[in-house]
């Protein structure tokens, strides 16, 4: 049988995870503003081919990650620029996007390494993988945490400074009124566009770590649509982690557990097919489970109304 | 009352018209100005692009061919858009349905004529089939069609991908292809030195069959009315979600075809190895078509045009193919920006008001 419960899978898990994640922080914080950002996928795989090119040019880590910032914060800024300014239909602008980026990033990969496919020829820089003093040391445990890449720790510290800046921050509490009800929060004198716009490029900036992760510590290359539905997979864990920083870690971490269990499968025989749909196929019977389980909580909430006005009556 | 809704409509039309032409125009500025920076010969690159397509006959028919599948996906997103579902699952019933028209072709033996009608049937139920599914979804759990719908084409890719490769893959044909298809499954060519093939008739015929359903039958117009206003739809007594079920069917079957068409019109095996480009441009012609069947093909030849355009520089020229999608992306968002020119339209208002009176 396949044994799930190794430090070596469990790794692999939070390995597999780190992009969801991040991509799913992202999404948080759009919805919590009220806006969906169906272009994550588009910004990721920008991020991913910026971060390549210019870490590669330039030698430096640094300034490799801060141009893969610039090139998702760009898309993230044409959404809410068209999105915002231009009433763009948020939804169809976002898949607009994600068809530009698709052949975009192709297309500025050829014009500018002459690769197409990969960035083969592009020397660039990866984000490096560090080991945590102390916790390295503890038998499995330390298998499992320690040693990840630096991203990874990144997308963990993400989840808890999303929550602060949600919950802790004026900030956060302008951007979740305006998600509740851009109206009243527009009575009280807070500009609902710019919260808006400040929400899409924030996330802008968390999904290009995403990407980031994709081509500079996944792989060491930037590839044709390498984000791969990553970005949607994000926002199904949002929705499922009804936009809760810590809700949609557990379900990102669900999507990454399942991917890790598909590449479990390559060596059992099954056709390479089957094992590139448990992604998928895992996404969409999560947000199913997840639907049910929400009327259910819906329909209880309901009886209980009843319920009260009866005993009052 | 009539005199001056009609004076609206036309300012209106004419308002959207020259929308339409300025997200074109900006559109190509970016493509042209791309070019500029990128390219070594910019004007051959430029001469490639907008000439290329109508520098040969054969390349004239390659514009018709492409138009093809673009008409039926674009008729499918029309259809599933207008019920104001954002199902993006024509892309995965292309696949299926060429899957599957590959596989009725190649395992029922069947007579000339009826064999690719048959194909095509089958191709439509699957294609319906995996566009119902996000809607199925959605009316009963309430779960977003688009995030659904856009795995789903994961899965419908594999599954196509796995079942040719490892069931009618041919050994002998020297790459990732199936058997030969029998020559009774073939859709004819029609245009010597071309490959423009019967599936013209059908595509026409599905345009006509596709304007008389939204535009002249009861089921055409709650789809409309759903699409415009749900809660409207079902307070005058439309069941939305029969509408919604079968809108979505009807484009997954369109889409079906388009697999079913391509396949067995352009090719003589299942070659596909992955997702074809021009998958997801159905968003585009519908987007362009204004979601009307009888624009739905006008909007398909000018971005076959441009398709044909774009691989005709990709091959003579150092610009590459996948600029179109930059195009695309343009045309899309800005068609979409409803405030776009918006102190335009105001303008056009004023004049229509003031020089009639």
């Amino acid at each position: 049988m396949i044994n799930l419960l190794t430090p070596e899978f469990l790794f692999t898990v939070i390995r597999v995870t780190t992009p969801i994640l991040l991509a799913a922080m992202a999404a948080v914080i759009c919805n919590k503003a009220g806006v969906v950002n169906i272009a994550l996928e588009g910004i990721m795989l920008t991020s991913a081919l910026t971060g390549v090119l210019i870490s590669g040019f330039t030698q430096n880590l640094w300034l490799g990650a801060l141009g893969g910032i610039v090139g998702g914060v760009f898309i993230a800024f044409l959404l809410a620029y068209f999105a915002l300014y231009l009433k763009t239909d948020i939804i169809l602008g976002g898949i607009a996007l994600n068809l530009l980026t698709v052949g975009g990033t192709v297309f500025v990969m050829f014009a500018i390494t002459g690769d197409k496919g990969a960035t083969n020829s592009v020397r660039s820089l990866q984000f490096p993988s560090i080991n945590i003093p102390f916790i390295q040391d503890i038998p499995i445990i330390g298998q499992m945490l320690s040693g990840h890449n630096l991203l990874t720790y990144l997308a963990i510290v993400m989840v808890f400074l999303v929550y602060f800046l949600l919950y802790k921050t004026t900030f956060g509490l302008r951007l979740r009124a305006v998600g509740e009800n851009p109206d009243a929060a527009s009575s009280v004198g807070i500009d609902v566009n710019r919260i808006q716009l400040y929400a899409l490029l924030l996330s802008g900036v968390i999904a290009s770590f995403g990407g980031m992760y994709m081509s500079m510590a996944y792989l060491k290359v930037f590839t044709t649509n390498m984000v791969a539905g990553r970005g949607y997979i994000a926002l199904a864990a949002a929705a499922m982690g009804q936009a809760n920083p810590v809700g949609t870690s557990i379900a990102s971490l669900l999507f990454g557990f399942m991917e890790s269990f598909g590449y479990q499968l390559q060596s059992r025989g099954i056709p390479s097919q089957f094992i590139n749909m448990v992604p998928y196929v895992s996404t969409i019977i999560g947000l199913v489970l997840y639907a049910q389980y929400r009327q259910r909580q819906i329909a209880k909430k309901k009886i209980q109304k009843i319920h009260e006005e009866e005993v009052k009556a | 009352m009539l005199k001056q809704w009609l004076k609206k409509q036309s300012v209106d039309s004419k308002f959207e018209t020259l929308r339409f032409s300025v997200a074109i125009i900006i559109a190509l500025l970016v493509a042209f100005g791309l070019i500029l920076l990128v390219s070594k010969e910019p004007f051959e690159a430029l001469r490639h692009l907008f000439l290329g397509p109508i520098s040969k006959f054969r390349k004239i028919g390659n514009v018709v061919e492409t138009a093809i599948p673009l008409t039926f996906l674009g008729l499918s997103v029309s259809v599933m858009f207008s019920a104001n579902q954002f199902n993006m699952g024509s892309s995965g019933a292309l696949f299926m349905g060429g899957t599957v028209a590959a596989i009725v072709g190649l395992t029922l033996p069947l007579p000339t004529g009826i064999h690719p009608l048959v194909a095509l049937l089958f191709a439509g139920v699957v294609g319906g089939i995996i566009t119902s599914i996000p809607a199925i979804i959605k009316l009963k759990w309430n779960a977003s069609e688009l995030v659904s719908s856009l795995m789903l084409n994961f899965v419908a890719l594999n599954l196509g991908l796995y079942l040719i490769m490892n069931h009618f893959r041919d050994p002998d044909a020297g790459t990732l292809a199936s058997f030969k298809f029998p020559a009774t499954a073939l859709l004819p060519t029609l245009v010597k030195g071309t490959r423009i093939h019967f599936g013209i008739f059908i595509v026409i015929l599905m345009v006509i069959v596709i304007w008389l359903f939204l535009a002249k039958t009861k089921w055409g117009y709650a789809l409309r009315m759903t699409g415009m206003n749900m809660n409207f739809a079902k307070y005058s007594g439309i069941s939305t979600a029969a509408v919604i079920l079968y809108s979505q069917f009807i484009g997954g079957f369109l889409a079906g075809m388009a697999g079913a068409v391509e396949v067995l019109g352009m090719y003589d095996r299942f070659r596909w190895q992955m997702m074809p480009t021009y998958a997801f441009d159905g968003v585009i012609v519908a987007v362009l078509g204004k979601r009307n069947p009888i624009f739905v093909p006008v909007a398909a030849i000018l971005l076959a045009y441009i398709r044909v355009g774009a691989d005709t520089m990709s091959v003579n020229s150092d610009v590459s193919y996948e600029m179109i999608s930059i195009i695309q992306g343009f045309i899309i968002i800005m068609i979409a920006a409803n405030a776009f020119l918006k102190h335009y339209r105001q303008k056009m208002v004023v004049k229509e008001a003031t020089s009639h009176d």
